[in-house]
């Protein structure tokens, strides 16, 4: 599709701009203000130059030790959520029903998690994983399993990632069960009349096709994940001990909890650097794949 | 085909993973909290409608649906409504900087919310709207704008560029045309953009949190805070609970046969 060049066009998008710049850039103009500063309290700010980034980066200090044991810890859970809930979701959209009343039906309940608040989705999974009142743990102990979310660390990863699956797997197979109704029939009668096998069929034809809506899968759950605040802390509160303290939590916790302005002004803008380093990689990659068949671009 | 053997059993398998711990909810939220602490049971054996009553007849209660529903819609409309004309200029326009700013919006729907919090704060209290619905519905733009406009551009784009062009030649003016002709071709793209829009703003807490106090505090804040000021309430805590799935399955089964579709951004 040719695009004309029209700086007019400005005018239509001025809005949006307005609107965001109001929420995106105002506030992160303070946060680069007070990353720069230190301060006793009573509004009393000094100089602090980059500071607070040196200790960021440096493991030896409090921050920084924190700060990237947080980002391990995150990533650690980022790529065990990716590597469950990708392929999980892929094998759900192959699963669902071909016609009739089921595929609405699978559909709404598979939407179903998605609508549910966040601290919700938390408070869910709070109460089923409670050994007392929880159908979850009170099955687990039944069966003579030690499970407890509070106290153990390896119960808390598990409840927060089996919680994120449950949550979340849902986004992945809907993308992918778009991906996959565009396919037209004609491409399945053809490898039909090749003898084309089972996998042979997954690889050449329902792979390819899903490959852009598997990127923005992947995308959003990696950013999502990369930002989860609520739902571990709903559920266990960024313990026990440490445990499950991503990096969201150790923000909030030092700039709400502790009002370390500075400290968490740096943090904050790290922590954007982050996503905007990973945002962009993403984009690039998309926008390749796009140009590359651009015939499909917004055809139905 | 389509679909891989076995698939009905997976498909089964899966829906009761995911309705199991909704279900659990529903159940608990049906029981007097002796039955909840007492024993363990599958179903209620004694049903009772106390917890929905007392959520419904306490103001400091349903007051928070109204809280949250106000917030939500405020920024469904405006993010609807400043994204429709940006999206027909990202889709059928080049400009100066379009790409650069292309990706300065996806990457503000990505931005995490707890960087947010503390600058939203002092930003929205140094012009009073602290504690208003309004303050959360712009703080939600931030994330909400930008996937409206990428959803609603993919729609767009699927609209042949030779109507524009009739519509021009027969004399219609950009505004008119824009109303009479482009809104009905995409409405369904519209209705997407808007159930998103809805459902980020709707599971939303943080910022929601952060950005009230008394007079526009979410359900889900006032979920937390009153179960625990009055020792755990397990049965009031379900039933709220409850309540804040209700609305986000109302409008599933609105949107239901675009919701794949919605999914991809418009763009499959």
């Amino acid at each position: 599709m040719d695009k004309t060049v029209n700086q007019k066009a400005w005018f239509l998008v001025l809005p949006v701009f307005l609107v965001v710049a109001f929420s995106a850039i105002l506030p992160l103009m303070t946060v680069v203000n007070y990353s720069m500063q230190d301060t006793f309290g009573n509004n009393q700010f000094f100089w602090n130059g980059v500071g607070w980034f040196k200790e960021l980066l440096d493991p030896s200090t409090d921050l920084g030790g924190r700060f990237l044991a947080s980002l391990g810890r995150n990533l650690l859970f980022s790529a065990i959520i990716l590597a469950i809930e990708v392929p999980l979701g892929i094998v759900i959209a192959l699963s669902m029903p071909r016609d009739g009343w089921s595929v609405a039906a699978c559909l709404v309940i598979l939407a179903l998690p998605l609508l549910i608040p966040w601290n919700v989705v938390g408070t869910i999974w709070q109460i089923f994983g409670r050994p007392d009142i929880g159908l979850l743990g009170y099955v687990l102990t039944s069966l003579g399993i030690d499970y407890n979310y509070v106290s153990n660390e390896f119960d808390a990863w598990a409840t927060v990632i089996v919680m994120d699956v449950w949550h979340w797997t849902s986004l992945v197979a809907l993308l992918c069960y778009a991906g996959l109704k565009s396919i037209p029939d004609a491409y399945y009668q053809a490898a039909q009349i090749d003898g084309a096998s089972r996998w042979a069929v997954f690889k050449a034809i329902q792979l390819p096709k899903m490959n852009r809506v598997l990127l923005i899968a992947v995308l959003l759950r990696f950013m999502d994940s990369f930002m989860i605040y609520t739902e571990p802390f709903v559920v266990t509160g960024g313990g026990p001990g440490n445990s499950t303290t991503f990096v969201s939590i150790e923000l909030v916790k030092i700039a709400l909890g502790q009002f370390d302005l500075g400290k968490a002004a740096a943090l904050s803008l790290v922590y954007n650097l982050i996503i905007l380093i990973v945002c962009w990689v993403f984009y690039t990659v998309m926008t390749n794949a796009g140009n590359e068949r651009p015939a499909k671009q917004g055809v139905e | 085909m389509h679909s891989i053997p076995g698939r009905r059993i997976i498909m089964t398998a899966f829906l009761i993973f995911l309705l199991l711990p909704i279900y659990w909810l529903v159940n608990m939220s049906f029981k007097t909290n002796a039955e909840i602490v007492a024993s363990m049971t599958l179903w209620p054996h004694a049903p009772t409608l106390e917890n929905y009553k007392r959520i419904f007849t306490d103001e400091s209660w349903y007051s928070g649906y109204i809280h949250s529903l106000t917030y939500v819609l405020i920024n469904t409309v405006i993010s609807i409504a400043v994204a429709l004309p940006a999206a027909y200029g990202f889709s059928r326009y080049r400009f100066l900087g379009d790409k650069h700013l292309f990706f300065w919006l996806l990457s503000n729907r990505m931005a995490p919310a707890a960087v947010y919090a503390l600058p939203f704060f002092n930003l929205y209290s140094a012009i009073n709207l602290f504690d208003t619905p309004w303050a959360v519905a712009l703080a939600h733009c931030i994330f909400n704008v930008p996937l409206a406009v990428w959803i609603l551009e993919g729609f767009v784009s699927g609209v042949p560029r030779e109507i524009d062009e009739t519509a021009f030649l027969d004399g219609y003016s950009f505004p008119r045309f824009f109303i009479k002709i482009l809104v009905p071709l995409i409405a369904s793209g519209i209705g997407v953009a808007a159930f998103f829009c809805f459902m980020f703003s709707w599971v939303e807490l943080l910022l929601a949190r952060t950005l009230t106090s008394v007079n526009a505090k979410p359900i889900s804040a006032i979920m937390t805070r009153t179960v625990s000021a009055a020792g755990m309430d397990w049965g009031l805590l379900a039933a709220a609970g409850v309540l804040t799935i209700i609305p986000g399955a109302l409008v599933i089964w609105f949107v239901r046969n675009y919701i794949a579709r919605g999914f991809a951004l418009g763009r499959v």
